[in-house]
This record gives structure tokens, C-alpha cells and sequence, in this order.
């Protein structure tokens, strides 16, 4: 393996992860110092987590050589499995969870003011 | 400082219950007698050196189910104590066990079952065979291998361990849900014993399945592609990645519960914002996939036996390996159908209870294809294959009433009613265990190199499916009626005692098909001479396990087989170019010997006891987090770490078996 | 060419574990989901969290896992005191990231903000909490490490090693990105 090449791979890696993360933060940093009215809300966490799902790509790259196997691809085929599996768990859980404070009156709000009325807290 | 010392432990910790003293008494005298035999036949050493510290998956795979019976006939045990409670506790009858206790009994059943029985079999059965019919030696981890099974031991000692030190075990169902299994509800160390004996053992089943499945994937042997894998290693691999895809969330959400427990967090309490229907999302995404992990090895075990015993290879081998793969991503996407009544509405129930019908077909393609193996071939109706019948009208029973439990208004009616009961027990059962006992038979000749009895092992299968039809149809019936789970005592008005009478004789039904099997291997013993496996062939198997001798060398192979198709065994007897000599019939293959047997130098794995002690520090830690024994904690964690490190810097952890060596092995194997 | 295979078998197998790492990782960061609004009257992400000081760690946990890939080139070249080199700059920034961490726990228990006092501070706690866990275990394979290199030098085995403990440390990094946008930067917006 050529090493310039890996020095130079590992080195653009982090260079272009420290821009994304500094990006990400001067976003904030922007928005927070205008008052909250240059960007929407929503924009922001949208481009906040793109700059984020970038990054992860770049560092599975860059970092981790994500692709470069040679043979049969199992690495690959484990992180797609697994990145699959954990959509499932986080998404799944957010949408069952969701439907399931809003059908059961969600024990939050409603416990909370009624244990806070009780204990005085 | 005596708390300092002994964190929560104090002489009332120790047994003061009729059942927590008789069991400390049974453990002690069953101890006590194994000593005894160890000494007096001079064993001690014998046992240390061939076994304990053994990193072979042979010897690994034996201990997997001598452990995991074990822990069958302590879950049995628990079965029949549940049935004829139930049995009794009618109208004025409270029967003999009090509520607790009944809580008890019906959650370690359940835990026990799952996780030591039916997991121990299967890590047993995989470890024995699966290297063998993909011509490996060993596993890709040895050390892991043993570290893997002696974390299971040391989490069946931990489950057991409530009745010599604290008396009480969880009792809040096989899955601890909270808010009963919070601090404030469960303020004993019952759930935390059930905690750690979990993580324990699921650490240990975590390595296991990380093990089989870089061993399936690397280490096949030279022309087995993927697709021409033995069926049973299939689904080993797919049980296997599930098994690595699904118990980290075990693992995290046991670990939130504890985290609850013990540094008074809010995950899933009733109050401070936490959200205990969280624990019930999370704990059966890791349960469903689980009770998928427990019966997709034996679809495995039934493709290999219906071939072998029909004398044709696997009807729809691709549709089978389908079915296998399709039955293994699904299920990573039906769990909520455990929890329809909790109440996420009709949208997302509609999700779940489509999706939950859709597995069933992979099933059922399965089914065709073992049926039209059986078509047109000659079979052999022997106890594996009684089994194998058994499990078809079982299984399909017991998957129609899922396909009904699928349907989310029908579950609003029967969720945790005995019907779902006899459901999962039809399935696992059928599934699960039959597909087990038909493996331990079909495959106890290659391990031990004699045939168990026949006449018995189908008595005992009779037993058993007599004794389950018995026990488990007035379960269905029952559950019509409205009879709920875990019932502790019911009105006489409600009708359900003659069901649960006619249940309890089901369960000593089963109870004698346990013996029977129990006997069936004490008499094979003992004339073990008349049933010898002399060539290693003893059924006119299929595939590659069958190639080797009976019982089966430290070595596995002398020489690295070659595989060009699948049934890679079958192709050895059928590629011959002579006829065989006159006098032999045809119906007799045999398999060629090679004619130039290049015999190399093997790599093997030494013996370690790094794995015993690694497990003992985690069960010192667990031991010391139930109790709240901060030093101990740390003790263990360090002890842990401390292995760890040594074994790291351990450079002797192969020796190599030289060419010459093993030819003499083998030479010496032809002498009369 | 028995070392290489021996050698991608371990590597596969340690990956195959990082698989199941990030499974656990991927429960916990549900949890969090699912939690992170239930404050039960108690301090918000917003009243906690400090861009400056996410963005310092950050940027320490990115710096440590470049180190890190240096370490392992230079091991692959050979150069055992390369190796050394930037695997102690790893274990320094490594340190110096979990020291940081450790400084803003125990602000948030002076102010009362401890994993007690509500859902959103238990998943929250829990969930940086055990990266922070695996970052201290990698500071101790660090040291392992290191002695082993120093005492045997850059043997097939030790190097196998290296480069499991590299996988080990930029994934700890990528679920880092994760944990400082979903907590921290959408916790500040």
C-alpha cells in the first residue's frame, strides 16, 4: 500500500471533518447571535443533522476504508445490515413510542403535573 | 464496616424456605456426590485437562449439553410444579404454593427454558457439527469459544443461586417488566439475580454467535461456496447473525433496568419521566428475534435428517436457504405484535400484524419442500424421523394459531391468555425441542461412536407427543374461555379445573418421556458395544461430518476435504467409477477412501484456563452488584480486566500436530 | 501468508463486535429519543449544554482519532518509535477529551442535575456516559498496547492488534459525531 497516499487519505479525513463539525457549530453560533431570526428551526436541525450523516460518511471513508475489502464483501454487507438494524431501533422506537404517549395520554405531562400537585415538588 | 464488607448480605440472606433449603440441600448433595465419583475413580485431573480447559468445539459442545439438560430438568421441574398448582388451586383450594412463590416458579421457568435449555442445546449441537460439515477443524476464536460457554456456566450457577444466598428469585414474568420490576415494586434481589444471570450468560451467548458466524463465513473449506453449505450450517448462520443482531439490545435494556435499580435512574419508572412501555418496546425487540434464534437450527436439523432418512437429496435447496434468510430479516420487524394491547393504535398494529402474517410463509415453504423430499424417496421411519412427523402436525398447528394471535383484534381477545401460552409453548416445542432431541439422536453416534437405543428413543417421542397433545389442547381451549396466564387461583363457576386436571396428566405424560430419554441414554451405555458406529456412516448421511471416524478425533480431519457440490459427503459414494465388489449391495454405499492421502502438519488450539477464571471474576461482579458489595464490584471488574490483559500477552495458545503424528493416529485406528 | 489469513479472521471478528457495539450504542440513543423531552420540571438540555465546550471536545475526540491513523501507518511501515509516538498523543487527547467530559458531569451534579432527578438527564448521562466507558477502555489498550510494542516490537501480532485498536478508536469517534449533533447541537437549538 502506498503510505503518501494513506497519510494524505487520513489527513483530507480529518480536514474535512473539522469543517464539518466547525460548520455545524457556526450555524448555531450565527443563529444564536442574530437573535434566532436568521435561520428557521427546522432548517437548522435538518442541516445540522446532513452535516453530521456527511461527516460519517467521510469518516467511514477516509478513517475506517469502508469499501476497500478485497473478496467477498462481508464488512460491507455487516455495516449495511447493522446500519439497517439500527434505523430500525431508533425509527421504530420513535414511532411506536409516539403513538403510543399520544394514545395513552402520554404518562409525562399529565404524571408529572399531578405527582408535582401531590409531593409539592 | 459490616455493611462495607458484606453490602446488603446478612444472615437472613441465607435459606430459611422449605424449597430454598431443600434445593440448597439438593445442590449441595449433588456437589458433593460428583466430588465423591471425581475422587474416587481419580478423575480430577483427567477432567481439568480434557475438558474444562478443552478448547475444542467437541468437548465444548458435549459440556453445552450436558449443562443444558441439567437445566432442562430444573425447568421441568418448575413445569410440573406450575401444573399442578393449577391443577389444585380451585374455589376453596389455594393449592400448595403461595402467589409468590407460584410468581417465582413460572419466571425462572421461562428464563431458565430459554436461555439455558433450549440456548445450551443449540450452542452444543452448532459447535459439535457445524465445523465438521464445513471442514474445520475448529472454531475462528477457540479461546472465545471456551470463554463463551463458561460465562453460560457461570450465569446457570448465578440463576440458581438466589436459593442458597437470598431466597427469592424475580417475579415479575420471564421478561421483568417494570414498573413491577422496579426498585419500588421488587425491592428484593430477586430481579437483580435475574438481571445479572442474563447479562452473564448473554455476554457468553454474544461471543458464541460472533464466533459461528466469522467461522461460517471464513473458514469453510476449500470449494464449499455459500450455496453449497449442508442446510444445517445455514441456519446456523442466519440463527447466529441473529443472535449477534439481537442481544445487544438485551444487553442495553437489561442494563437500563439495572442502571434504574441500582444508581436510582428514571428509564422506566412510573414516575421522575419515565416511560416503562419503552422497556416493553425494547425488551421485545430483542425478544422476538430470540424466539426466532431458538427454532430456526432445527428447520436445519429437519433438512438434514428428512434427506438422510429418505434417501434423496433436500427438495428446493435455494428456496429453503430463501425461506431461511427471508425468516431472519422478517423478524427483526414484527415484535410489536407482543404488545398489540398496549395501545400504539390502529395504524401501527396494522403495520405489525401484516408483517407478522407474512412470516408465516417462509414457514410454510419450508414445510413443502421437506414433504416432497419425503415423496418418491425410500425412508427409514426411525426416532429422528418420528420427531420430524411430530414437528409437521405440531408446528403447523401451533402456527396457525399465531397466524391467528396476528390478527390485531382477534390478540385484543387471547393476548396473555393460555392460548397464547399453548401457542409459544406449540412452537417452541415442536420447534425448538423436537428439532433438538431429533439432532442429539441423529448425531450421538458421530460424537460418542455408538447408536442410541431405538425402541426406547421412539417410546420416548410417543411420550413426549402424547403428553404435550395432553397437556397443551385444554390450554387452547382455555384460552377461549377467557382463562388468563399465570393464574395463581381461579372460581369454581369458571369451569376451568377438569382443562386443568387433564393438562397435569399431559405434563406427567411428558415427564415420562423425560426419563425415558434419560434411560434411553443409560442403556445405550450400557450396551454400547452392540450399537457401534464402525465406519463413521452410520444413518448413509449426506454431508461432510460423516466423513470423518466415530467418535470423532481431536483433530476432526486427518486430511482437509475437498468439495465440489453440495452433500458433499454423498458425492464421495456416488462419484465412484467402479460398481462395488460382488456381495455388497448397492443399497449399501460406502464411501471411498482417497487413494493418496496427504497427510500435513495441523495447527491446533492449546487448552486455557483463562476462560474459567475470566468468568469466575464476572461472577464475582455480579454476585457483588446484586449485593450492593462496592469492593467486591471493583474487585471483579479489575480481576476481569486483569485476565484480559494476560491472555493478551500469552504467545503460546497453538501447538502443532505434525504430519507424522497424525498419520500414526491414524494408522493405528486399522489394527483390530 | 498463514498470519494473513489468522489476521483478517481477527479483523472480521472485531468488526463483526463493533456491529453489535453499535447496536447497543444505537438502543441507547433511542432511549435518549424517546426521553430526552421528559424533564419532569427539571433543567432542559438547553439550560446545560455549552457550544463552546461540545465543540473543544469534539474537535479533541477528531484530532486523537487522526493521531490514531498516524499510529497506524507508521506501525505498518515498521517504525516502532513512530508508533509510540502517536499512539501517546492518542492516549493524551484521549485523556484529555474524557477529563473534560468527567469536568462537565460533575458540573451538572453541583447544579443538581444528576441522572436522579429525571428521564431526559438518566438516558442522558447513560448514553455519553458509556461512550465515555469505552473511551477509558481504549486508553487502556493504549497502554497494553504500547508495552507490548516496546517489549516484542512490531511483530505480525502486535500490528493485528493496532489495527483492531484503530478500528476500535475511529468508531468511537463516529459515534461521537452522532452523540454531538443529536444531544448537544440539536439539545442547544
Amino acid at each position: 500500500m502506498n503510505e503518501r497516499l494513506t497519510i494524505k487519505r487520513y489527513t483530507i479525513g480529518f480536514i474535512l471533518s473539522v469543517l464539518l463539525t466547525v460548520t455545524a457549530c457556526l450555524l448555531i453560533f450565527i443563529h444564536d447571535q442574530s437573535g434566532h431570526v436568521i435561520f428557521t428551526h427546522p432548517f437548522l436541525r435538518v442541516s445540522v443533522v446532513v452535516l453530521a450523516l456527511a461527516q460519517f460518511i467521510v469518516q467511514l471513508i477516509f478513517f475506517l476504508h469502508l469499501g476497500s475489502e478485497r473478496g467477498p464483501r462481508f464488512k460491507l454487507a455487516a455495516f449495511a445490515s447493522t446500519i439497517g438494524i439500527v434505523l430500525i431501533v431508533i425509527i421504530g422506537s420513535i414511532w411506536i413510542m409516539n403513538h403510543l404517549n399520544y394514545n395513552m395520554m402520554s404518562s409525562t405531562q399529565q404524571m408529572n403535573a399531578y405527582i408535582q400537585s401531590q409531593d409539592g415538588l | 464496616m459490616a455493611h462495607f464488607l458484606f453490602g446488603n448480605l446478612t444472615w437472613g440472606s441465607l435459606p430459611h424456605l422449605w424449597y430454598t433449603e431443600g434445593a440448597t440441600a439438593s445442590i449441595a448433595l449433588m456437589g458433593i456426590a460428583a466430588a465423591a465419583a471425581l475422587t474416587y475413580y481419580k478423575r480430577w485431573t483427567w477432567l481439568w485437562k480434557e475438558w474444562l480447559t478443552s478448547t475444542d468445539p467437541k468437548k465444548i459442545g458435549v459440556m453445552y449439553i450436558v449443562l443444558a439438560s441439567l437445566m432442562f430438568f430444573r425447568g421441568g421441574l418448575d413445569a410440573i410444579m406450575i401444573w399442578i398448582q393449577q391443577a389444585m388451586s380451585s374455589g376453596a383450594s389455594h393449592g400448595y404454593l403461595d402467589a409468590s412463590h407460584l410468581q417465582q416458579i413460572f419466571t425462572a421457568h421461562g428464563d431458565i427454558m430459554v436461555f439455558f435449555a433450549t440456548m445450551g442445546f443449540l450452542f452444543g449441537l452448532i459447535n459439535l457439527i457445524v465445523p465438521l460439515q464445513i471442514g474445520a477443524r475448529d472454531l475462528a476464536f477457540p479461546f472465545l469459544n471456551s470463554l463463551g460457554f463458561w460465562l453460560y456456566a457461570a450465569g446457570a450457577v448465578f440463576i440458581n443461586l438466589f436459593f442458597v444466598v437470598g431466597g427469592e428469585f424475580a417475579s415479575a414474568g420471564w421478561l421483568s417488566l417494570p414498573p413491577l420490576a422496579e426498585l419500588q415494586y421488587s425491592p428484593g434481589t430477586g430481579v437483580d439475580y435475574w438481571i445479572w444471570s442474563l447479562q452473564i450468560s448473554g455476554l457468553g451467548t454474544l461471543l458464541g454467535g460472533l464466533n459461528f458466524v466469522v467461522t461460517i463465513l471464513k473458514m469453510r473449506v476449500k470449494g464449499m461456496t455459500l450455496m453449497k453449505m449442508p442446510l444445517f450450517t445455514w441456519t446456523s448462520l442466519c440463527s447466529m447473525v441473529l443472535v449477534i443482531a439481537s442481544f445487544p439490545v438485551l444487553t442495553a435494556t437489561t442494563l437500563l433496568l439495572w442502571l434504574d435499580r441500582f444508581f436510582g435512574m428514571h428509564f422506566f419508572t412510573s414516575g421522575f419521566g419515565g416511560n416503562p412501555m419503552m422497556y416493553v418496546n425494547l425488551i421485545w425487540m430483542w425478544g422476538h428475534p430470540e424466539v426466532y434464534i431458538l427454532v430456526i437450527p432445527s428447520f436445519g436439523i429437519f433438512s438434514e435428517i428428512v434427506a438422510t432418512f429418505s434417501g434423496k437429496r433436500i427438495y428446493g435447496y435455494v428456496s429453503m436457504v430463501c425461506a431461511a434468510i427471508s425468516i431472519t430479516l422478517l423478524s427483526f420487524l414484527v415484535w410489536l405484535h407482543h404488545f398489540f394491547t398496549m395501545g400504539s393504535g390502529a395504524d401501527v398494529n396494522a403495520f405489525f400484524g401484516i408483517m407478522t402474517g407474512i412470516i408465516a410463509i417462509p414457514t410454510g415453504v419450508q414445510m413443502f419442500n421437506w414433504v416432497m423430499t419425503m415423496f418418491r424417496g425410500r425412508i427409514r421411519f426411525t426416532t429422528p424421523m418420528h420427531y420430524f412427523l411430530g414437528f409437521v402436525s405440531l408446528f403447523t398447528f401451533g402456527g396457525m394459531a399465531g397466524v391467528l394471535l396476528s390478527i390485531p383484534g382477534a390478540d385484543f381477545e387471547l393476548h396473555n391468555s393460555l392460548f397464547l401460552v399453548a401457542h409459544f409453548h406449540t412452537m417452541i416445542v415442536s420447534g425448538g425441542l423436537f428439532g433438538i432431541f431429533a439432532g442429539i439422536v441423529y448425531w450421538f453416534p458421530k460424537v460418542t461412536g455408538f447408536k442410541l437405543n431405538e425402541r426406547l428413543g421412539i417410546r420416548a417421542f410417543w411420550l413426549w407427543l402424547a403428553g404435550f397433545f395432553l397437556s397443551f389442547t385444554p390450554l387452547y381451549i382455555l384460552g377461549f374461555m377467557g382463562a388468563t396466564r399465570r393464574l395463581d387461583h381461579y372460581a369454581v363457576t369458571a369451569g376451568y379445573q377438569p382443562y386443568f386436571i387433564a393438562a397435569a396428566i399431559g405434563i406427567c405424560l411428558i415427564a415420562l418421556g423425560a426419563i425415558t430419554q434419560l434411560w434411553q441414554v443409560v442403556v445405550s451405555t450400557k450396551e454400547r458395544k452392540q450399537n457401534q458406529d464402525t465406519t463413521g456412516d452410520p444413518w448413509d448421511g449426506r454431508t461432510l461430518e460423516w466423513s470423518t471416524h466415530s467418535p470423532v478425533p481431536f483433530y476432526s480431519f486427518a486430511v482437509t476435504p475437498e468439495v465440489h457440490s453440495r452433500d458433499a459427503f454423498w458425492e464421495t459414494k456416488i462419484g465412484r467409477k467402479e460398481l462395488p465388489p460382488p456381495g455388497i449391495s448397492l443399497s449399501r454405499r460406502e464411501a471411498i477412501p482417497p487413494s493418496t492421502k496427504k497427510y500435513e502438519d495441523i495447527e491446533m488450539s492449546a487448552n486455557t484456563a483463562m476462560g474459567i477464571y475470566l468468568s469466575a471474576f464476572v461472577f464475582l461482579f455480579g454476585f457483588a452488584a446484586v449485593w450492593h458489595i462496592i469492593w467486591l464490584m471493583l474487585a471483579g471488574v479489575i480481576g476481569a480486566i486483569a485476565c484480559v490483559i494476560v491472555r493478551s500477552f500469552d504467545e503460546h495458545t497453538e501447538y502443532t500436530l505434525t504430519a507424522a503424528e497424525v498419520e500414526k493416529i491414524e494408522m493405528a485406528r486399522k489394527l483390530p | 501468508m498463514k498470519e494473513e489469513i489468522a489476521d483478517d479472521k481477527s479483523i472480521f471478528g472485531f468488526w463483526v463486535y463493533l456491529m453489535t457495539d453499535l447496536i447497543l450504542f444505537s438502543v441507547l440513543f433511542g432511549a435518549y429519543a424517546v426521553l430526552r423531552g421528559n424533564t419532569f420540571g427539571g433543567p432542559a438540555p438547553r439550560d446545560l449544554f455549552s457550544l463552546s465546550s461540545a465543540l473543544t471536545s469534539t474537535l479533541v475526540l477528531l484530532t486523537s482519532s487522526f493521531t490514531c491513523g498516524l499510529a497506524a501507518i507508521a506501525a505498518q511501515r515498521g517504525k516502532r518509535n513512530g508508533t509510540i509516538a502517536w499512539l501517546t498523543a492518542t492516549f493524551a487527547l484521549g485523556a484529555t477529551f474524557l477529563t473534560l467530559e468527567l469536568a462537565e458531569f460533575s458540573r451538572f451534579v453541583a447544579t443538581g442535575a444528576s441522572w436522579q432527578r429525571s428521564a431526559f438527564l438518566s438516558s442522558f448521562f447513560t448514553l455519553v456516559g458509556t461512550h465515555g466507558l469505552h473511551i477509558a477502555v481504549g486508553l487502556l489498550w493504549i497502554v497494553v498496547a504500547v508495552i507490548q510494542v516496546r517489549l516484542r516490537g512490531l511483530t505480525p501480532a502486535t500490528t493485528s492488534k493496532l489495527t483492531r485498536f484503530t478500528l476500535f478508536w475511529h468508531f468511537l469517534d463516529i459515534v461521537w459525531i452522532f452523540i454531538f449533533t443529536t444531544v448537544y447541537l440539536l439539545g442547544i437549538i
